[in-house]
């Protein structure tokens, strides 16, 4: 086959001419700015918080400055990550058990009409209530340990998981499905070989959306009446007009939050590889 | 070739029910397809022209009316995988490399063991030019590869018809003549009968041994034209006064439809 377009193939790489090498250098420039630009966003928001505490002459019961607030989180480390443990372990687990909920409804949903007509309205009923509403209910009902925490957690993370992953299983194209009868596929064999793999996606921009949720469910349910974790340090630093704990505990809470992020984007990359960019 | 045509159609009368309004998408289609021939279906928008293909293959149940496809029934040939079908866009697994994509009809459906005679995946894509690029991934094609992607998986297993939904339809020009041209060699080495929808006039009048012409409103048969062209069918035959004549012809049966 000498058909000219097959030649040029991602495969050959031959030496870079100038033009290429411009090319090469501006890309290069493009990624430093992507990453030098924001740290530099970050320092000046940094050096007017900072300005603001000292021209304002600002208590550092009402708000400290960032040197304080670095000070604190060196000095207390051992607090803080102590109370970070719970809290880590609650939002982990209530992302793990709230999502897993989530798949399993909505593959529920995808293959009866009837129960997602049934039950769809009550999750979205579920869902309106305010966090902060069902939180003393669970607590009431799961006592005080950390079940309330990964239950509220878990709540929070489903519904956002559930719609996307209904959405996620029926974005599969008529042609598609016309394909697989065609090769009279069985509806199994439709289900794990064409609609998981086209929500994957899908499911991944729900499960980054529930890294910030869980940590938030996590927090919230821990103001009521818990001893330990990152949302009774807020409280008892708020209580003792702590600001510099408060600010780093907060701080250390959402270094957890974007790191929970990260591992699920890590995920999302080594697993979703076909998608060149485009997240629904 | 055999004595059973490949393809039988006895009245089929297809309507889509909507709660806006119903369409006859086709009425009255009677047409019959001699085993091995490459037939090219051509007509207006809207004249039924892929719900054909989708009658034989299956996927629309008719009204009415009766299909055989190689002596048996429509569901029948689709379930013993005697039917290929290539769609107007390639319809790939993005997530599947190349050559899964090629194999997926060996993981699906009843079938998973190829018949000995047949051609495996890898032979199948030596035949439509892709030999080489077995772990590419679906977006690292162009529009032109992925439909011999396309083509490569609906030949796996040896299907005996092959239905083709103007599989070119969103290829450059000359792209298009290559794969037509690559079309006509596939068709000479696997002896496969062929129905190939199109919306281009010299597209049907080169490809094809027939032409049928559809009607539009309801989708009906105008005419099925026979094609001669003497000599190999070549790209540079379609310069020929015989050519010119018969898709002028052509042009001509199908502005009555």
């Amino acid at each position: 086959m000498q058909s000219g377009q097959l030649a040029a193939g991602p495969r050959v790489a031959p030496a870079p001419d100038a033009a290429e090498l411009a090319f090469i250098t501006e890309q290069r420039n493009a990624r430093r700015r992507r990453i030098l630009l924001p740290l530099l966003g970050g320092a000046t928001l940094l050096l007017v918080w900072w300005a603001l505490v000292e021209i304002l002459q600002v208590k550092q019961f009402i708000a400290p400055a960032p040197q304080v607030v670095a000070r604190t989180v060196y000095d207390k480390f051992g607090l803080l990550m102590s109370n970070l443990a719970p809290t880590a372990v609650e939002a982990i687990g209530g992302f793990v058990l709230g999502n897993f909920a989530a798949i399993v409804t909505a593959a529920v949903f995808v293959h009866s009409r009837s129960v997602e007509q049934a039950f769809f309205p009550v999750a979205v009923l579920i869902n309106s209530i305010p966090v902060v509403a069902k939180a003393p209910i669970l607590v009431l009902l799961l006592g005080n340990g950390l079940a309330p925490k990964i239950a509220i957690a878990a709540i929070i993370c489903y519904f956002p998981t559930l719609v996307n992953m209904v959405r996620g299983l029926q974005a599969v194209s008529p042609q598609a499905m016309e394909l697989m009868h065609v090769l009279s596929a069985s509806r199994r064999e439709v289900f794990f070989k064409l609609r998981v793999p086209s929500s994957l996606p899908f499911l991944f921009s729900a499960l980054k959306i529930a890294t910030s949720t869980a940590t938030v469910g996590a927090i919230v349910g821990e103001w009521i009446g818990s001893p330990t974790g990152i949302g009774a340090l807020i409280i008892q630093a708020t209580y003792n007009f702590d600001s510099a704990l408060l600010y780093a505990t907060v701080l250390c809470g959402s270094a957890f939050s974007v790191l929970f992020f990260l591992a699920i984007r890590a995920i999302e990359l080594w697993v979703v590889r076909w998608e060149t960019g485009v997240a629904p | 070739m055999s004595s059973a045509p490949a393809l039988q159609c006895d009245g089929v009368r297809v309507r889509f029910v909507s709660n806006r309004q119903s369409v006859t998408a086709l009425d009255g289609v009677s047409l019959t397809v001699a085993a091995g021939s490459l037939l090219t279906v051509l007509g207006p928008s809207g004249c039924g022209k892929s719900t054909l293909l989708r009658v034989i293959a299956d996927i629309v149940r008719p009204q009415s009316g009766e299909v055989r496809v190689l002596g048996t029934t429509a569901e029948a040939a689709r379930r013993r995988r005697q039917i290929g079908f290539v769609f107007q866009d390639a319809t790939l697994l993005p997530w599947r490399s190349v050559i899964d994509n090629v194999r997926l009809p060996l993981e699906v459906g009843a079938r998973s063991a190829l018949p000995p005679e047949a051609r495996g995946p890898e032979e199948l894509l030596r035949l439509v030019g892709l030999a080489g690029w077995e772990r590419a991934l679906p977006h690292e094609l162009s529009g032109g590869m992925r439909q011999r992607v396309a083509i490569a998986r609906a030949l796996l297993g040896g299907p005996r018809i092959l239905l083709m939904d103007e599989p070119f339809g969103a290829v450059d020009e000359i792209t298009r003549d290559r794969l037509n041209e690559e079309l006509l060699r596939i068709w000479r080495e696997t002896g496969t009968t062929i129905v190939f929808v199109t919306h281009s006039i010299y597209e049907a009048a080169f490809l094809g041994t027939e032409v049928l012409v559809l009607a539009a409103n309801p989708g009906r048969v105008r005419e099925i034209i026979p094609i001669q062209l003497d000599g190999p069918r070549k790209l540079s035959a379609r310069e020929t006064p015989e050519f010119m004549r018969q898709a002028g012809h052509l042009r001509a049966v199908l502005e009555t439809c």
